[in-house]
Protein backbone atom coordinates (compact mmCIF):
# COMPACT_ATOMS: atom_id res chain seq x y z
CA UNK A 1 0.00 0.00 0.00
CA UNK A 2 1.60 3.30 -1.02
CA UNK A 3 1.68 5.96 1.64
CA UNK A 4 0.60 9.45 0.84
CA UNK A 5 3.50 11.56 1.87
CA UNK A 6 3.12 14.41 -0.57
CA UNK A 7 2.76 16.76 2.36
CA UNK A 8 6.34 16.15 3.28
CA UNK A 9 7.44 16.74 -0.27
CA UNK A 10 6.12 20.29 0.01
CA UNK A 11 7.97 21.05 3.22
CA UNK A 12 11.03 18.83 3.14
CA UNK A 13 12.22 18.06 6.63
CA UNK A 14 15.92 17.74 7.17
CA UNK A 15 16.98 14.15 6.75
CA UNK A 16 17.35 12.58 10.13
CA UNK A 17 19.99 10.10 11.03
CA UNK A 18 19.57 7.76 13.92
CA UNK A 19 22.12 9.42 16.12
CA UNK A 20 21.04 12.91 15.39
CA UNK A 21 23.21 15.96 15.88
CA UNK A 22 21.36 19.04 17.05
CA UNK A 23 18.51 19.43 14.61
CA UNK A 24 18.93 22.59 12.57
CA UNK A 25 16.24 25.19 12.82
CA UNK A 26 13.62 23.62 15.02
CA UNK A 27 11.08 26.40 14.63
CA UNK A 28 8.81 28.15 17.05
CA UNK A 29 8.46 27.70 20.76
CA UNK A 30 10.16 24.35 21.02
CA UNK A 31 13.00 24.30 23.49
CA UNK A 32 16.44 23.79 22.11
CA UNK A 33 16.53 20.18 21.00
CA UNK A 34 19.30 19.37 23.38
CA UNK A 35 21.30 20.93 26.11
CA UNK A 36 18.28 21.90 28.20
CA UNK A 37 17.65 18.37 29.33
CA UNK A 38 19.37 15.06 29.27
CA UNK A 39 16.61 12.89 27.91
CA UNK A 40 15.41 9.82 29.73
CA UNK A 41 17.57 7.57 31.83
CA UNK A 42 16.08 4.50 33.46
CA UNK A 43 18.25 2.23 35.57
CA UNK A 44 17.34 -0.99 37.33
CA UNK A 45 13.59 -0.52 37.01
CA UNK A 46 11.55 -3.31 38.59
CA UNK A 47 7.81 -3.45 38.98
CA UNK A 48 5.51 -6.22 40.04
CA UNK A 49 1.84 -6.62 40.66
CA UNK A 50 0.59 -8.95 43.37
CA UNK A 51 3.95 -10.64 43.66
CA UNK A 52 4.27 -11.24 39.91
CA UNK A 53 7.24 -9.42 38.43
CA UNK A 54 6.37 -7.54 35.24
CA UNK A 55 9.58 -5.59 34.80
CA UNK A 56 12.90 -6.61 36.27
CA UNK A 57 16.10 -4.63 36.34
CA UNK A 58 15.33 -2.77 33.17
CA UNK A 59 17.57 -0.08 31.68
CA UNK A 60 16.48 2.39 29.02
CA UNK A 61 17.97 5.57 27.60
CA UNK A 62 16.31 8.06 25.32
CA UNK A 63 18.47 10.85 23.96
CA UNK A 64 17.09 14.39 23.78
CA UNK A 65 14.97 14.61 20.67
CA UNK A 66 15.10 10.91 20.01
CA UNK A 67 12.01 8.98 18.92
CA UNK A 68 11.93 5.53 20.50
CA UNK A 69 9.26 2.92 19.85
CA UNK A 70 8.64 0.26 22.46
CA UNK A 71 7.23 -3.00 21.17
CA UNK A 72 6.32 -6.17 22.95
CA UNK A 73 3.77 -8.90 23.19
CA UNK A 74 0.55 -8.39 25.03
CA UNK A 75 1.01 -8.16 28.77
CA UNK A 76 4.76 -7.75 28.51
CA UNK A 77 4.68 -4.54 30.53
CA UNK A 78 4.98 -1.92 27.80
CA UNK A 79 2.41 0.34 29.38
CA UNK A 80 3.82 -0.36 32.83
CA UNK A 81 7.18 0.93 31.64
CA UNK A 82 5.62 4.00 30.08
CA UNK A 83 3.60 4.73 33.20
CA UNK A 84 6.69 4.40 35.36
CA UNK A 85 8.59 6.82 33.13
CA UNK A 86 5.66 9.23 33.18
CA UNK A 87 5.41 9.13 36.96
CA UNK A 88 1.89 7.71 36.77
CA UNK A 89 2.85 4.60 38.65
CA UNK A 90 2.98 4.69 42.40
CA UNK A 91 6.01 2.78 43.51
CA UNK A 92 8.35 1.24 40.97
CA UNK A 93 11.83 0.27 42.13
CA UNK A 94 14.82 1.74 40.39
CA UNK A 95 16.07 5.10 39.25
CA UNK A 96 14.24 7.10 36.63
CA UNK A 97 15.45 10.46 35.38
CA UNK A 98 13.18 12.35 33.04
CA UNK A 99 13.08 15.94 31.76
CA UNK A 100 11.06 18.54 33.59
CA UNK A 101 8.16 18.79 31.16
CA UNK A 102 6.53 15.48 30.35
CA UNK A 103 3.23 15.05 28.52
CA UNK A 104 1.31 11.86 27.85
CA UNK A 105 -1.18 10.83 25.18
CA UNK A 106 -3.14 7.70 26.01
CA UNK A 107 -4.94 5.17 23.88
CA UNK A 108 -8.22 6.80 24.87
CA UNK A 109 -8.40 10.55 24.40
CA UNK A 110 -9.36 11.07 28.06
CA UNK A 111 -10.89 14.49 27.51
CA UNK A 112 -13.12 15.85 30.25
CA UNK A 113 -16.58 15.71 28.68
CA UNK A 114 -17.84 18.63 30.75
CA UNK A 115 -15.23 21.12 29.62
CA UNK A 116 -14.99 22.63 26.19
CA UNK A 117 -12.16 21.58 23.94
CA UNK A 118 -9.92 24.55 24.63
CA UNK A 119 -10.38 24.20 28.37
CA UNK A 120 -9.36 20.59 28.07
CA UNK A 121 -6.24 21.58 26.19
CA UNK A 122 -5.12 23.99 28.90
CA UNK A 123 -6.08 21.72 31.80
CA UNK A 124 -3.74 22.35 34.70
CA UNK A 125 -1.86 25.19 33.04
CA UNK A 126 -1.29 28.46 34.82
CA UNK A 127 -0.55 31.91 33.49
CA UNK A 128 -2.40 34.17 31.11
CA UNK A 129 -3.59 33.91 27.53
CA UNK A 130 -4.76 30.35 28.11
CA UNK A 131 -7.30 30.47 25.33
CA UNK A 132 -4.79 31.88 22.86
CA UNK A 133 -2.32 29.16 23.76
CA UNK A 134 -5.00 26.51 23.40
CA UNK A 135 -6.10 27.78 20.00
CA UNK A 136 -2.48 27.87 18.83
CA UNK A 137 -1.97 24.26 19.91
CA UNK A 138 -5.27 23.24 18.35
CA UNK A 139 -4.15 24.95 15.16
CA UNK A 140 -1.13 22.70 15.05
CA UNK A 141 -3.38 19.65 15.06
CA UNK A 142 -5.78 21.27 12.60
CA UNK A 143 -8.65 21.83 15.01
CA UNK A 144 -8.53 25.53 15.84
CA UNK A 145 -12.15 25.90 14.76
CA UNK A 146 -13.33 23.33 17.31
CA UNK A 147 -11.98 25.19 20.33
CA UNK A 148 -15.46 25.80 21.75
CA UNK A 149 -16.94 22.39 20.96
CA UNK A 150 -17.89 19.85 23.60
CA UNK A 151 -15.62 16.78 23.45
CA UNK A 152 -18.70 14.60 23.01
CA UNK A 153 -19.29 16.09 19.58
CA UNK A 154 -15.84 15.17 18.22
CA UNK A 155 -15.03 12.13 16.13
CA UNK A 156 -12.52 9.62 17.46
CA UNK A 157 -9.72 11.02 15.35
CA UNK A 158 -10.51 14.60 16.29
CA UNK A 159 -10.65 13.76 19.99
CA UNK A 160 -7.27 12.07 19.77
CA UNK A 161 -5.84 15.11 18.00
CA UNK A 162 -7.18 17.31 20.79
CA UNK A 163 -5.40 15.02 23.24
CA UNK A 164 -2.26 15.57 21.19
CA UNK A 165 -2.87 19.32 21.34
CA UNK A 166 -3.23 19.06 25.10
CA UNK A 167 0.20 17.46 25.20
CA UNK A 168 1.76 19.96 22.76
CA UNK A 169 0.60 23.06 24.61
CA UNK A 170 2.82 21.99 27.48
CA UNK A 171 5.89 22.18 25.18
CA UNK A 172 7.01 18.78 26.46
CA UNK A 173 10.64 17.79 26.45
CA UNK A 174 9.44 14.21 26.70
CA UNK A 175 6.31 13.01 24.95
CA UNK A 176 4.88 9.68 26.06
CA UNK A 177 2.53 8.01 23.59
CA UNK A 178 0.67 4.98 24.93
CA UNK A 179 -0.75 3.31 21.81
CA UNK A 180 -2.34 6.59 20.81
CA UNK A 181 -3.48 5.35 17.42
CA UNK A 182 -4.70 1.90 18.37
CA UNK A 183 -8.37 2.86 18.60
CA UNK A 184 -8.44 4.76 15.29
CA UNK A 185 -9.51 3.37 11.95
CA UNK A 186 -6.79 2.64 9.42
CA UNK A 187 -7.06 5.87 7.40
CA UNK A 188 -7.34 8.13 10.42
CA UNK A 189 -4.42 6.32 11.95
CA UNK A 190 -2.21 7.03 8.95
CA UNK A 191 -3.05 10.73 9.13
CA UNK A 192 -2.47 10.84 12.86
CA UNK A 193 0.89 9.13 12.45
CA UNK A 194 1.93 11.69 9.84
CA UNK A 195 0.77 14.46 12.16
CA UNK A 196 2.83 13.11 15.03
CA UNK A 197 5.89 12.77 12.82
CA UNK A 198 5.51 16.33 11.57
CA UNK A 199 5.02 17.76 15.06
CA UNK A 200 7.97 15.81 16.36
CA UNK A 201 10.15 17.16 13.56
CA UNK A 202 9.07 20.70 14.43
CA UNK A 203 9.38 20.55 18.19
CA UNK A 204 11.88 17.77 18.77
CA UNK A 205 10.77 16.33 22.08
CA UNK A 206 12.10 12.97 23.12
CA UNK A 207 9.37 10.48 22.37
CA UNK A 208 8.57 7.11 23.86
CA UNK A 209 5.90 5.43 21.74
CA UNK A 210 4.33 2.26 23.04
CA UNK A 211 2.80 0.33 20.20
CA UNK A 212 1.88 -3.14 19.08
CA UNK A 213 2.17 -2.15 15.44
CA UNK A 214 5.53 -3.00 13.84
CA UNK A 215 4.96 -0.78 10.82
CA UNK A 216 4.03 2.16 12.98
CA UNK A 217 7.24 1.77 14.92
CA UNK A 218 9.28 1.60 11.71
CA UNK A 219 7.53 4.61 10.19
CA UNK A 220 8.07 6.89 13.15
CA UNK A 221 10.91 5.80 15.39
CA UNK A 222 14.66 6.35 15.28
CA UNK A 223 15.03 3.25 17.36
CA UNK A 224 12.76 0.35 18.16
CA UNK A 225 13.23 -1.61 21.37
CA UNK A 226 11.57 -4.91 22.14
CA UNK A 227 10.31 -5.75 25.59
CA UNK A 228 10.39 -9.43 26.36
CA UNK A 229 10.84 -11.48 29.48
CA UNK A 230 10.62 -8.55 31.88
CA UNK A 231 13.39 -6.51 30.33
CA UNK A 232 14.45 -5.00 27.01
CA UNK A 233 15.49 -7.92 24.86
CA UNK A 234 16.44 -6.41 21.52
CA UNK A 235 17.07 -3.07 19.93
CA UNK A 236 16.93 -1.99 16.29
CA UNK A 237 18.19 1.29 14.90
CA UNK A 238 15.76 2.31 12.19
CA UNK A 239 18.21 3.75 9.70
CA UNK A 240 15.76 4.56 6.94
CA UNK A 241 15.76 8.11 5.59
CA UNK A 242 12.55 10.05 6.18
CA UNK A 243 9.95 10.20 4.75
CA UNK A 244 9.95 6.46 4.89
CA UNK A 245 8.36 4.45 2.12
CA UNK A 246 6.82 1.17 3.19
CA UNK A 247 8.53 -0.64 0.32
CA UNK A 248 12.03 0.54 1.14
CA UNK A 249 14.17 -2.62 1.18
CA UNK A 250 15.54 -1.74 4.60
CA UNK A 251 11.98 -1.27 5.88
CA UNK A 252 11.00 -4.73 4.68
CA UNK A 253 14.07 -6.23 6.27
CA UNK A 254 13.62 -4.48 9.60
CA UNK A 255 9.96 -5.42 9.69
CA UNK A 256 10.97 -9.02 9.27
CA UNK A 257 13.50 -8.82 12.06
CA UNK A 258 11.11 -7.10 14.41
CA UNK A 259 8.39 -9.66 13.80
CA UNK A 260 10.89 -12.44 14.45
CA UNK A 261 11.92 -10.69 17.63
CA UNK A 262 8.29 -10.59 18.68
CA UNK A 263 7.95 -14.31 18.09
CA UNK A 264 5.96 -14.05 14.89
CA UNK A 265 6.99 -15.97 11.79
CA UNK A 266 6.94 -13.33 9.05
CA UNK A 267 6.72 -16.02 6.36
CA UNK A 268 3.66 -17.75 7.77
CA UNK A 269 1.28 -15.49 5.91
CA UNK A 270 -0.37 -12.25 6.81
CA UNK A 271 -3.23 -13.92 8.62
CA UNK A 272 -0.96 -15.04 11.41
CA UNK A 273 0.66 -11.67 11.74
CA UNK A 274 -2.67 -9.90 11.83
CA UNK A 275 -4.07 -12.24 14.39
CA UNK A 276 -1.12 -11.60 16.58
CA UNK A 277 -1.43 -7.89 16.09
CA UNK A 278 -5.07 -7.70 16.99
CA UNK A 279 -4.39 -9.90 19.95
CA UNK A 280 -1.87 -7.39 21.15
CA UNK A 281 -4.19 -4.48 20.78
CA UNK A 282 -5.60 -5.20 24.17
CA UNK A 283 -2.33 -4.93 26.01
CA UNK B 1 -24.86 26.62 23.46
CA UNK B 2 -26.74 25.43 20.47
CA UNK B 3 -27.65 21.81 20.24
CA UNK B 4 -27.72 20.89 16.60
CA UNK B 5 -30.32 18.20 16.00
CA UNK B 6 -28.38 15.10 15.10
CA UNK B 7 -30.47 14.10 12.10
CA UNK B 8 -30.27 17.38 10.25
CA UNK B 9 -26.49 17.56 10.05
CA UNK B 10 -25.50 17.42 6.43
CA UNK B 11 -23.61 14.27 5.55
CA UNK B 12 -21.13 16.23 3.46
CA UNK B 13 -19.11 17.29 6.47
CA UNK B 14 -16.12 15.07 6.78
CA UNK B 15 -15.05 14.41 10.29
CA UNK B 16 -11.40 14.19 9.47
CA UNK B 17 -9.49 16.86 7.71
CA UNK B 18 -5.85 16.48 6.81
CA UNK B 19 -4.22 18.35 9.61
CA UNK B 20 -2.53 21.58 8.72
CA UNK B 21 -3.15 21.41 4.99
CA UNK B 22 -6.09 23.75 5.21
CA UNK B 23 -9.29 23.61 3.26
CA UNK B 24 -7.82 23.86 -0.22
CA UNK B 25 -7.91 20.14 -0.89
CA UNK B 26 -11.19 19.56 0.92
CA UNK B 27 -14.23 18.44 -0.99
CA UNK B 28 -16.13 21.31 -2.62
CA UNK B 29 -19.28 20.28 -0.76
CA UNK B 30 -17.61 21.24 2.46
CA UNK B 31 -18.89 24.80 2.45
CA UNK B 32 -18.77 26.07 6.03
CA UNK B 33 -22.22 26.14 7.68
CA UNK B 34 -23.40 22.86 6.27
CA UNK B 35 -26.06 22.31 8.89
CA UNK B 36 -28.73 24.60 7.42
CA UNK B 37 -30.52 22.46 4.92
CA UNK B 38 -33.06 19.91 6.05
CA UNK B 39 -34.20 16.90 4.15
CA UNK B 40 -37.71 18.15 3.57
CA UNK B 41 -36.75 21.65 2.60
CA UNK B 42 -38.99 23.19 5.26
CA UNK B 43 -37.46 26.37 6.64
CA UNK B 44 -35.51 25.42 9.66
CA UNK B 45 -37.17 27.72 12.17
CA UNK B 46 -40.74 26.52 11.59
CA UNK B 47 -40.09 22.85 12.14
CA UNK B 48 -38.72 22.87 15.70
CA UNK B 49 -41.39 25.31 16.84
CA UNK B 50 -44.14 23.02 15.60
CA UNK B 51 -42.54 19.90 17.01
CA UNK B 52 -41.92 21.54 20.38
CA UNK B 53 -45.56 22.60 20.52
CA UNK B 54 -46.61 19.02 19.78
CA UNK B 55 -44.25 17.79 22.43
CA UNK B 56 -45.70 20.23 24.94
CA UNK B 57 -49.24 19.10 24.16
CA UNK B 58 -48.16 15.51 24.55
CA UNK B 59 -46.72 16.25 27.96
CA UNK B 60 -49.87 17.95 29.17
CA UNK B 61 -52.18 15.32 27.71
CA UNK B 62 -51.51 12.75 30.44
CA UNK B 63 -52.36 15.19 33.19
CA UNK B 64 -55.51 16.34 31.40
CA UNK B 65 -56.60 12.71 31.05
CA UNK B 66 -56.21 12.15 34.79
CA UNK B 67 -58.34 15.19 35.62
CA UNK B 68 -60.97 14.11 33.09
CA UNK B 69 -61.10 10.64 34.59
CA UNK B 70 -61.49 12.18 38.03
CA UNK B 71 -64.35 14.32 36.78
CA UNK B 72 -66.02 11.38 35.11
CA UNK B 73 -65.44 9.18 38.17
CA UNK B 74 -67.11 11.55 40.60
CA UNK B 75 -69.98 12.17 38.20
CA UNK B 76 -70.65 8.45 37.77
CA UNK B 77 -70.06 7.66 41.42
CA UNK B 78 -67.11 5.31 40.75
CA UNK B 79 -65.06 7.02 43.46
CA UNK B 80 -67.63 6.85 46.23
CA UNK B 81 -70.16 9.44 47.27
CA UNK B 82 -67.85 11.62 49.37
CA UNK B 83 -65.16 12.24 46.74
CA UNK B 84 -65.45 15.83 45.55
CA UNK B 85 -65.42 16.63 41.86
CA UNK B 86 -62.61 18.77 40.41
CA UNK B 87 -64.95 21.75 40.28
CA UNK B 88 -65.86 21.37 43.97
CA UNK B 89 -62.16 21.21 44.82
CA UNK B 90 -61.54 24.27 42.69
CA UNK B 91 -64.27 26.15 44.50
CA UNK B 92 -62.95 25.14 47.90
CA UNK B 93 -59.50 26.24 46.80
CA UNK B 94 -60.75 29.62 45.64
CA UNK B 95 -62.57 30.06 48.93
CA UNK B 96 -59.44 29.20 50.91
CA UNK B 97 -57.34 31.61 48.88
CA UNK B 98 -59.90 34.40 49.30
CA UNK B 99 -59.98 34.05 53.06
CA UNK B 100 -56.19 34.24 53.22
CA UNK B 101 -55.98 30.91 55.06
CA UNK B 102 -54.34 29.20 52.14
CA UNK B 103 -51.47 31.65 51.83
CA UNK B 104 -50.93 31.62 55.59
CA UNK B 105 -50.72 27.84 55.90
CA UNK B 106 -48.71 27.45 52.72
CA UNK B 107 -46.15 29.99 53.86
CA UNK B 108 -45.76 28.25 57.20
CA UNK B 109 -45.23 24.91 55.47
CA UNK B 110 -42.80 26.37 52.95
CA UNK B 111 -40.91 27.90 55.83
CA UNK B 112 -40.62 24.54 57.57
CA UNK B 113 -39.44 22.74 54.45
CA UNK B 114 -37.13 25.61 53.56
CA UNK B 115 -35.50 25.60 56.99
CA UNK B 116 -35.10 21.84 56.99
CA UNK B 117 -33.65 21.69 53.48
CA UNK B 118 -31.46 24.72 54.08
CA UNK B 119 -29.52 22.68 56.60
CA UNK B 120 -30.30 19.16 55.42
CA UNK B 121 -29.07 19.53 51.84
CA UNK B 122 -25.68 21.04 52.70
CA UNK B 123 -25.25 18.52 55.49
CA UNK B 124 -25.90 15.59 53.14
CA UNK B 125 -23.63 17.02 50.46
CA UNK B 126 -20.85 17.78 52.92
CA UNK B 127 -20.98 14.31 54.44
CA UNK B 128 -20.95 12.77 50.96
CA UNK B 129 -18.08 14.96 49.82
CA UNK B 130 -16.07 14.26 52.93
CA UNK B 131 -16.55 10.53 52.65
CA UNK B 132 -16.03 10.55 48.89
CA UNK B 133 -12.84 12.56 48.93
CA UNK B 134 -11.22 11.27 52.10
CA UNK B 135 -11.04 7.63 52.99
CA UNK B 136 -10.63 8.39 56.69
CA UNK B 137 -13.89 10.35 56.79
CA UNK B 138 -15.68 7.54 55.00
CA UNK B 139 -14.41 4.99 57.49
CA UNK B 140 -15.73 6.99 60.41
CA UNK B 141 -18.96 8.30 58.94
CA UNK B 142 -20.22 5.59 56.65
CA UNK B 143 -21.25 2.91 59.14
CA UNK B 144 -23.46 5.13 61.34
CA UNK B 145 -25.06 6.76 58.32
CA UNK B 146 -25.83 3.39 56.75
CA UNK B 147 -27.35 2.24 60.03
CA UNK B 148 -29.50 5.37 60.42
CA UNK B 149 -30.48 5.18 56.77
CA UNK B 150 -32.13 1.85 57.36
CA UNK B 151 -34.41 3.37 60.00
CA UNK B 152 -37.50 4.80 58.38
CA UNK B 153 -36.85 8.33 59.55
CA UNK B 154 -40.56 9.05 59.76
CA UNK B 155 -40.70 6.53 62.59
CA UNK B 156 -38.40 8.86 64.48
CA UNK B 157 -41.12 11.50 64.78
CA UNK B 158 -42.11 10.54 68.35
CA UNK B 159 -38.47 10.28 69.38
CA UNK B 160 -37.76 13.70 67.94
CA UNK B 161 -40.64 15.13 69.93
CA UNK B 162 -39.03 13.71 73.07
CA UNK B 163 -35.64 15.12 72.11
CA UNK B 164 -36.56 18.48 70.63
CA UNK B 165 -39.89 19.26 72.23
CA UNK B 166 -43.32 19.40 70.72
CA UNK B 167 -42.76 22.71 68.94
CA UNK B 168 -41.19 23.73 65.64
CA UNK B 169 -37.72 22.38 66.36
CA UNK B 170 -38.73 18.75 66.23
CA UNK B 171 -40.54 19.31 62.92
CA UNK B 172 -37.59 21.13 61.37
CA UNK B 173 -35.20 18.46 62.59
CA UNK B 174 -37.33 15.73 61.08
CA UNK B 175 -37.40 17.51 57.71
CA UNK B 176 -33.68 18.18 58.04
CA UNK B 177 -32.68 14.61 58.64
CA UNK B 178 -34.65 13.01 55.78
CA UNK B 179 -32.79 14.46 52.79
CA UNK B 180 -29.36 13.83 54.31
CA UNK B 181 -29.33 10.14 53.41
CA UNK B 182 -30.16 10.18 49.71
CA UNK B 183 -27.74 13.05 49.21
CA UNK B 184 -24.97 11.31 51.11
CA UNK B 185 -25.41 8.09 49.16
CA UNK B 186 -25.60 9.76 45.77
CA UNK B 187 -22.74 12.18 46.33
CA UNK B 188 -20.54 9.35 47.57
CA UNK B 189 -21.45 7.08 44.67
CA UNK B 190 -21.08 9.90 42.20
CA UNK B 191 -17.57 10.60 43.38
CA UNK B 192 -16.63 6.93 43.42
CA UNK B 193 -17.98 6.57 39.91
CA UNK B 194 -15.70 9.21 38.41
CA UNK B 195 -13.53 7.63 35.73
CA UNK B 196 -10.13 6.97 37.23
CA UNK B 197 -8.53 7.51 33.83
CA UNK B 198 -9.70 11.11 33.86
CA UNK B 199 -8.32 11.56 37.35
CA UNK B 200 -5.01 10.16 36.17
CA UNK B 201 -4.78 12.40 33.13
CA UNK B 202 -5.69 15.44 35.22
CA UNK B 203 -2.94 14.58 37.68
CA UNK B 204 -0.44 14.14 34.89
CA UNK B 205 -1.52 17.56 33.59
CA UNK B 206 -0.40 18.99 36.89
CA UNK B 207 -3.71 19.53 38.69
CA UNK B 208 -3.44 19.64 42.45
CA UNK B 209 -5.92 18.24 44.91
CA UNK B 210 -8.18 21.27 44.80
CA UNK B 211 -8.08 21.58 41.00
CA UNK B 212 -8.74 17.88 40.68
CA UNK B 213 -11.78 18.14 42.93
CA UNK B 214 -13.15 21.21 41.24
CA UNK B 215 -12.58 20.35 37.59
CA UNK B 216 -12.75 16.56 37.50
CA UNK B 217 -14.37 14.96 40.53
CA UNK B 218 -17.25 17.34 41.20
CA UNK B 219 -18.34 17.73 37.58
CA UNK B 220 -18.01 14.00 37.13
CA UNK B 221 -20.17 13.33 40.16
CA UNK B 222 -22.68 16.06 39.36
CA UNK B 223 -25.25 13.97 37.46
CA UNK B 224 -25.49 11.61 40.41
CA UNK B 225 -25.53 14.48 42.90
CA UNK B 226 -28.52 15.97 41.09
CA UNK B 227 -30.32 12.64 41.28
CA UNK B 228 -29.71 12.80 45.02
CA UNK B 229 -31.05 16.33 45.14
CA UNK B 230 -34.26 15.25 43.44
CA UNK B 231 -34.76 12.44 45.90
CA UNK B 232 -33.94 14.77 48.79
CA UNK B 233 -36.60 17.28 47.77
CA UNK B 234 -39.16 14.50 47.44
CA UNK B 235 -38.33 13.23 50.91
CA UNK B 236 -38.50 16.79 52.23
CA UNK B 237 -42.14 17.12 51.15
CA UNK B 238 -42.98 13.65 52.39
CA UNK B 239 -41.57 14.46 55.81
CA UNK B 240 -43.51 17.68 55.90
CA UNK B 241 -46.76 15.75 55.56
CA UNK B 242 -45.94 13.56 58.53
CA UNK B 243 -44.49 16.35 60.66
CA UNK B 244 -47.60 18.49 60.29
CA UNK B 245 -50.02 15.73 61.21
CA UNK B 246 -49.51 16.23 64.92
CA UNK B 247 -49.14 19.04 67.43
CA UNK B 248 -49.57 22.07 65.24
CA UNK B 249 -52.20 24.62 64.34
CA UNK B 250 -50.69 25.85 61.10
CA UNK B 251 -49.34 24.55 57.82
CA UNK B 252 -51.07 22.75 54.99
CA UNK B 253 -50.76 19.47 56.87
CA UNK B 254 -52.82 21.00 59.68
CA UNK B 255 -55.27 22.27 57.06
CA UNK B 256 -55.69 18.70 55.94
CA UNK B 257 -56.12 17.09 59.35
CA UNK B 258 -58.47 19.89 60.34
CA UNK B 259 -60.55 19.27 57.20
CA UNK B 260 -60.62 15.57 58.05
CA UNK B 261 -62.14 16.36 61.44
CA UNK B 262 -65.00 18.20 59.74
CA UNK B 263 -65.29 15.80 56.78
CA UNK B 264 -64.44 18.60 54.37
CA UNK B 265 -63.15 16.28 51.67
CA UNK B 266 -62.99 19.14 49.19
CA UNK B 267 -60.44 20.95 51.36
CA UNK B 268 -58.54 17.70 51.83
CA UNK B 269 -58.28 17.42 48.08
CA UNK B 270 -57.10 21.00 47.80
CA UNK B 271 -54.22 20.08 50.08
CA UNK B 272 -53.51 16.89 48.14
CA UNK B 273 -53.36 18.83 44.89
CA UNK B 274 -51.10 21.35 46.61
CA UNK B 275 -48.69 18.58 47.63
CA UNK B 276 -48.64 17.32 44.06
CA UNK B 277 -48.00 20.78 42.63
CA UNK B 278 -45.24 21.50 45.13
CA UNK B 279 -43.57 18.22 44.24
CA UNK B 280 -43.80 18.90 40.54
CA UNK B 281 -42.46 22.42 40.97
CA UNK B 282 -39.43 21.38 42.96
CA UNK B 283 -38.70 18.65 40.45
CA UNK B 284 -38.92 21.21 37.68
CA UNK B 285 -36.43 23.34 39.53
CA UNK B 286 -33.90 20.53 39.66
CA UNK B 287 -34.50 19.77 36.00
CA UNK B 288 -33.74 23.35 35.08
CA UNK B 289 -30.59 23.12 37.14
CA UNK B 290 -29.72 19.88 35.38
CA UNK B 291 -30.22 21.37 31.96
CA UNK B 292 -27.89 24.21 32.74
CA UNK B 293 -25.25 22.18 34.56
CA UNK B 294 -25.23 19.13 32.29
CA UNK B 295 -25.33 20.86 28.93
CA UNK B 296 -22.31 18.83 27.86
CA UNK B 297 -24.11 15.53 28.15
CA UNK B 298 -25.15 13.58 25.13
CA UNK B 299 -27.09 10.91 26.95
CA UNK B 300 -29.96 8.86 25.62
CA UNK B 301 -33.00 11.10 25.90
CA UNK B 302 -35.67 8.68 24.77
CA UNK B 303 -36.79 7.78 21.28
Amino acid sequence: MPRLLSKHAAVPPPPVSADRPSAPGAPGRAPAPDGTHNGVRVRGLSRGFDGRAVLENLDLDIAPGEFVALLGPSGSGKSTLLRAVGGLDGDPDGRIAVPERVATVFQEHRLLPWERVWKNVTLGLGGGLLRERAVAALGEVGLADRADAWPGTLSGGEAQRVALGRALVRTPQLLLLDEPFAALDALTRLKAQQLVERLWEQHRPSVLLVTHDVEEALLLADRAVLLGDRTLSQEFVVDIPRPRPLDHPRFVELRRQLLLGLGVDPDAGTATAQNTDSGKASS
Amino acid sequence: MSLTPPSTAAPAVTAERPAGTGQAVGSPAESPPAGKATKTGVPRTALPRLSSLLRYLRRVSGLVAVVLLWWLGTGQGWLGSTTPSPSAVWNAGVELVRSGDYAHHLLVSLGRVGKGLLFGIPLGILLGLGAGLTKAVEDVVDAPIQAFRMLPHLALAPVFIIWFGIGETSKTMLILIGPVFPLYINVLHGIRGVDNKLVEVARSCGLGRWGLTRRVILPGALPQILVGLRQALGIGWLTLVVAEQTATTSGIGYLMSDAREFLRTDVMFVVLVTYALLGVLSDLLVRLLERRALAWRRGFAGA
